[in-house]
Parts: C-alpha cells; structure tokens; sequence
C-alpha cells in the first residue's frame, strides 16, 4: 500500500504540471495553429448516425442489412466489387439456405475456361464469389473514365469513422458553391475529401423499392446499405462481441477470486 | 553414480526422471522455494505478464502462419480469409494483432518499473543490458509483422522505415537494396519478413532465458532498492508471487479481452484495410503507436542522417544507463530530485509519442524538438550530475523493519521457505 501510495503522490506531483501542460496548452495552441489548414483542404467531420451495431453490445439489424444486399445488388454492384464475400456468407445476414442458392443462381459467374479454352460463364453456387462488374481493373477505369470503383468488402474499416463517412458520402452530394472550379466528370460532395469525387450521385429518393414495405428517402437507402457495408467489412462482429461479453464476465469474476485467495495466501505476511 | 542427483520428489516417475535430468528440483528451486523479497508492490507483476503475452504471441502467431501465404498477390486476401474462413480466425488474428500492442505496453512499463526502482544499477547491469536486447528484437519482430498483412500502411511503413539505412554514407543504398532483396519493398522483402518475423521470436525467448537467468542469480530488486538481509526479508516465490502475478494476469486477460472483443481495430490503421499499392503513397504514413516517440525523434532532426542516429541513439543510450547514472542509491523512493525528473522524462516521452502522430508542421516540431533534447539530457547530463549532487533520504535498514515497524521481530510464520507440496 505505500509503495501505492509512494508512487501515486509522486505522480499527481510531479506528472500534473507535464500532463496539463499537455492537455490544456497544447491543444489550445494547436487550435491556433493548424485549424486554418485543416479546415481548407479536408472536408467536414461526418456526424455520427445512430447504428444498430455500435456500442458493445450492438448487434446488427438484420432486416436492414438485407435491405442493405438489395441496395447494393441494385444500385452500387453496378460498379463495385466485393471480391471477399461470397454469396454463401449471406447466411450472416439472416438468409435461409434455399433464399441464398436462388440468389446466387440468379447471377451470372464466371466459371473459368471451357473446353476450347474459352471464358465460361454459368449460374452461381452458394461457394461462389460476388460478381465483380469488371474483369479487371484495367476494364473498370477504361469504362469509369479513367477511376477505379474502389472494392467495397471492407470499406466500412478502410476510412476513418467508415460508417458515419459513408453515409455522408452517399447523402453528400450537393450542388457546387458558385465560386468552385470543378474538374471535368467530378462531382461534388461535401464530405469527400477535396469535394470532387468521381462517382455520380448513386442513391435517390424511391430508388429502390424495397419487399418489406421499409421507407425507400435517401437517407433511408444509405443507412441500409451502411448497414450491409458494415457486416460486410466485419462478419465477426456478432459473435465476437457475444463471445467478449462471456469473457469478459468470467474475467471478472476470476480477477476476484484470484484477488481474494491472493489475499488469504499473505494474510500472515502483512 | 556420480553426477545423479538424490531426488525428494515421492511421485516415483518424477522421482526416476528428477534423478537423471533434475528439472524438477531446478523449478522447485527457482519457482517453488526461491526467495523473493517480500515488499514487491504489484509494479513488480509485469515481467511475469510479458513472458505470458510472449507465449500467447507464439502460439496464435504458428496458427496464423499455418493460414497465411507470404506473397505479395496473395497476402492481403489470405488474412482476410483468415478472419472470414478460418474457424474462430478472427480470434486468433485479434489476439495476435491486439497482443503485440499489449505486449509493448506491459514492457514499457516493466522498463519504467526498472528505472524508477534502480533495477538496472549494480549488481544488475547485465540483467538491464539483456532487457535492452530484448526490447530491440520486439521491435524489430514486430516492425516485419506489420508489414505481413500487406496493406497500404504496412507498405509505406516498411519502405520509410528501411529508406532510414540509405542515410548512412557509403554502405546506405547497398543495405537497404540488400535489405529489400531488390530496388524496392517488393516480394523478396516480404518473403524474408516473413521468414525473419517468425524466428525471432525464437531467438527472444533464447534471450528471455537469459534475462531470466541472470534474475536468479543476482535476485529480483525491489521497490526499497536495498538488497536483501536474510530469510526475514524473502517470502519463497510460490504461492506469494505465483499468486499476485495471477491477480495481475486476470486484470491484464481483462483490459486485452476488451480490446480485442469490443474495440479490436481501435490500435490499428484505416488504410492498411487497403491492399498495399506501390503507386499510391498514402497522405499520413504513421508507425503503430508504439512506435510514435522514436518516430518523433527521428523526424525532430532536421539532417536524415543525424535524425537516423539520434533515434537508435534514444535506444542505445539505455545499454549504458547502469554507468550514466552515478547515484549508489537504486529506488527512487529516496532519491528526492530524481523522483520528481524520471516523471518530466516520462512526460517528454509521452509528448514525443502525441507529436509522432501528427504531421511534423508548426508546434510539433517545436515540441518533438524540445522533448527529444530532454530525453537525451536526462540520461546524459542531468543522471551523471544528479547522482553526485543529490541528497538521497536515510535509507531502511532492512526490508523487514519498516514493514514490521521497528526491531526485527520474529520471522513471520508465511515467511518461512516452505516446499511446494505443502503450500
């Protein structure tokens, strides 16, 4: 205990000026110094949306992220690849065996070579892989104007705050202030780093229609398919956070129970 | 026969082996019955929990290199199919990833214990200088890790990190060509990454015996710093520490379950979730976070050369740290100057680690600048002068004294050695 104490007092004596020092005044001048450059050349903080996976014991709505598939199915596949998943991890999701073999079997994949060794292609199977728009990278910049649709299977974790930045993205789209100079086929947003990105606005008002009834607004659209993104980038995180919950329980309790016979071992010590 | 040893053990079977390869009466020895002051606060519980994240860092480390392919085509996409394919894969990758930040957070503090206790002055030189060694294989392990999963950060970070030798004249451009295996980090570099990140760790537990070894034989420091009496000062290792290393252990289990079930990617990079592109230099290259102080010496100098030097120099010095410091009293408990300065150093390292993360624009130089001059300061001008000047407290005469509060007293019943069996 008065080692504890010992050191406890030499910290608060001696670590307080260094420590506030550092949390008051340089943050203060820091503010001073770097916000000006901050602010011209990166786009504004995104704000943060309320998700059914966040927090320790979020879990994942489940309808959502299926709403999430439809959105990108229709809309995003169109240029994007998810070359990670394949259509046997939609069980993740919530889809039944059967809704995933008909799924996959609606899509056309590629099947390597045939006899004459030609490219084949042919329904998919649970095994296979989402099907990629473009055969290669090459293709899908000779068709996107010179971009790359960037794969979306973990885009979620690729960016800095990826949920709440790719809601922004998708619900970022504005017209450009008067005095911006925009560059040829760029398309401005308000949350893309320098405004200028290269994907036209992708999601609209009732753009998609979804089975189940669910509001179809922008915002709406985009939140389902964060939602998706977001399973997509982590298919761990139910479990993992279920499993954490267990281990972190059990921890505890043996914490104190290794704690007290800690204590019965030195009793004739101290 | 000679050379037999005559075993205690009763189990017949630990008897017949104990006799030919006396293993057993060597761990009751030096994990049963060895004396141990009694007075360890629980600063002293992080050399155990290092030895234990080191073998969790194997063991996850061999089963994720039964999944991984070390090709530059191939990598990426091989630990993702770790964490997607691979049963319970994103465990193992989570512990494996998250326990290399906990395993320098726990030897940072053990380094920190060690020097605010003494623990590096005679006669425990050569114990420090393996600690030194041992901190320098870490990085260099854990450096070639994070190069393993071959995303954008893991790339640019190895091409920055191993561009720091060209500044050397002369031999510079050959090592970092012989390095690469090649003109620039490419698949040769990550083959031998690969290679070399999963023998060193072999070689660290080689020198974590040794560390080990040489705790035997002068005896573990304590938070007095005043060397052991006799039998009233020692309780024998097992149960007392074997006890309260397990207290720190389930608290230790507990903070790294949080960070790898609830918060597993809080520690790493949003970029190296992109695969590496040799085209494409990210806007920030940043070391993991462990990394960040040194980073910020590195770059406090405006010279590559002199900031190259200065950054091994920020390790190197620590070798000769027993000699640096003049001071014959080891714990800072009665060093009243140095207790309050060993607290401004740790701050000036903590300020270099915030300046690491951050461009090297306007007030961070400054700082980085100010906090890289007083790192060096304090090891080679203030410790020197310090020992010579400082008016150390009256020191205990015993371990046993102040706990007992005057007068030996009568040994402790506890405190006896006593035998493993009857613990």
């Amino acid at each position: 205990m008065r080692a504890f104490r010992d050191l406890l007092a030499a910290a608060l004596l001696n670590v307080a000026v260094p420590v506030l020092l550092c949390i008051v005044a340089v943050p203060a001048l820091l503010s001073i110094v770097s916000v000006p450059a901050l602010a011209q050349e990166e786009a504004p903080k995104p704000p943060s949306q309320n998700w059914s996976f966040s927090g320790i014991f979020g879990g994942l709505d489940l309808a959502a992220a299926q709403r999430g598939f439809q959105v990108y199915s229709e809309v995003c596949a169109t240029c994007h690849s998810m070359n990670l998943l394949h259509y046997r991890d939609l069980e993740g999701i919530g889809l039944t065996a059967d809704q995933i073999t008909s799924v996959a079997a609606a899509v056309d994949v590629p099947l390597g070579v045939d006899d004459q060794g030609n490219p084949k292609t042919g329904p998919g199977t649970p095994s296979s892989q989402f099907r990629a728009p473009f055969a290669n990278e090459q293709a899908a910049r000779a068709a996107m104007n010179g971009a790359l649709p960037p794969d979306q299977s973990l885009i979620v974790n690729a960016r800095e705050d990826g949920a709440n930045y790719l809601y922004a993205i998708l619900t970022g789209f504005r017209d450009a202030p008067a005095a911006f100079k925009m560059m040829g086929g760029m398309n401005y947003n308000e949350y893309f780093p320098g405004h200028q990105i290269a994907m036209p606005q992708p999601l609209h008002d009732q753009q998609v229609t979804f089975a189940d009834g669910a509001p179809n607004r922008i915002e709406d659209e985009a939140h389902d398919v964060v939602t998706f993104l977001y399973w997509a980038a982590n298919p761990d995180a139910i479990q993992r956070k279920q499993i954490g919950v267990r281990v972190v329980l059990f921890l505890v309790f043996m914490t104190g129970i290794t704690y007290a016979v800690k204590r019965k071992v030195w009793a004739d010590v101290h | 026969m000679a050379g037999m040893t005559k075993s205690d053990f009763k189990n017949p079977v630990i008897n017949w082996i104990d006799t030919r390869l006396p293993i057993f009466t060597m761990m009751q020895k030096e994990y049963g019955v060895f004396p141990t002051p009694k007075n360890f606060n629980y600063m002293w519980n992080f050399g155990a929990l290092a030895m234990v994240i080191m073998a969790i860092m194997i063991i996850t480390g061999i089963f994720l290199a039964m999944n991984y392919q070390p090709n530059t085509a191939l990598a990426f996409d091989s630990v993702q199919r770790i964490m997607r394919d691979v049963n319970y894969g994103w465990l193992i990758r989570y512990l494996h990833q998250n326990g290399a930040s906990m395993f320098f957070i726990v030897t940072y503090i053990h380094i920190f214990r060690g020097m605010y206790y003494g623990s590096y002055k005679y006669p425990r030189e050569l114990l420090w200088m393996l600690g030194v060694v041992i901190l320098l294989i870490m990085m260099a392990t854990a450096f070639m890790g994070y190069v393993l999963p071959w995303g954008q950060m893991s790339y640019w970070g190895a091409t920055v990190i191993t561009n720091l030798f060209s500044a050397f004249p002369i031999v510079g451009h050959p090592i970092v060509t012989w390095l690469w295996g090649g003109f620039s980090v490419d698949n040769p570099t990550l083959n031998r990454f690969y290679s070399l990140h999963y023998l060193l760790p072999f070689v660290l537990v080689g020198v974590v015996f040794l560390h080990v070894a040489a705790l035997h034989i002068t005896g573990s420091n304590n938070p007095l710093g005043i060397d052991v009496k006799g039998p009233q000062d020692t309780v024998p290792f097992h149960p007392y520490y074997t006890v309260k290393d397990s207290v720190g252990i389930c608290v230790f289990l507990l903070i790294f379950a949080l960070l790898v079930f609830f918060w597993p990617n809080f520690l790493g990079d949003a970029n190296n979730f992109i695969p590496a592109n040799p085209l494409q230099t990210p806007s920030d290259i940043v070391p993991e976070w462990y990394f960040l102080p040194y980073y910020a010496i590195l770059r406090s100098v405006p010279n590559k050369l002199g900031g190259v030097c200065m950054m091994f120099g920020s390790i190197l010095v620590l070798f000769v740290l027993p000699w640096l410091d003049t001071s014959p009293v080891r714990s800072a408990r009665f060093r009243p100057i140095y207790r309050q300065v060993i607290w401004v150093w740790v701050a000036a390292f903590c300020v270099l680690g915030y300046c690491g993360m951050n461009k090297p624009e306007g007030i961070y130089v400054i700082l980085s600048r100010i906090c890289t001059l007083y790192y060096f300061f304090h090891f080679l001008v203030l410790l020197p002068i310090l020992g010579k000047m400082e008016r150390p407290l009256p020191l205990p005469d015993s371990i046993s004294r102040p706990v007992l509060g005057g007068g030996g007293g009568p040994m402790p019943s506890g405190a006896a050695a006593k035998p493993m069996e009857k613990a």
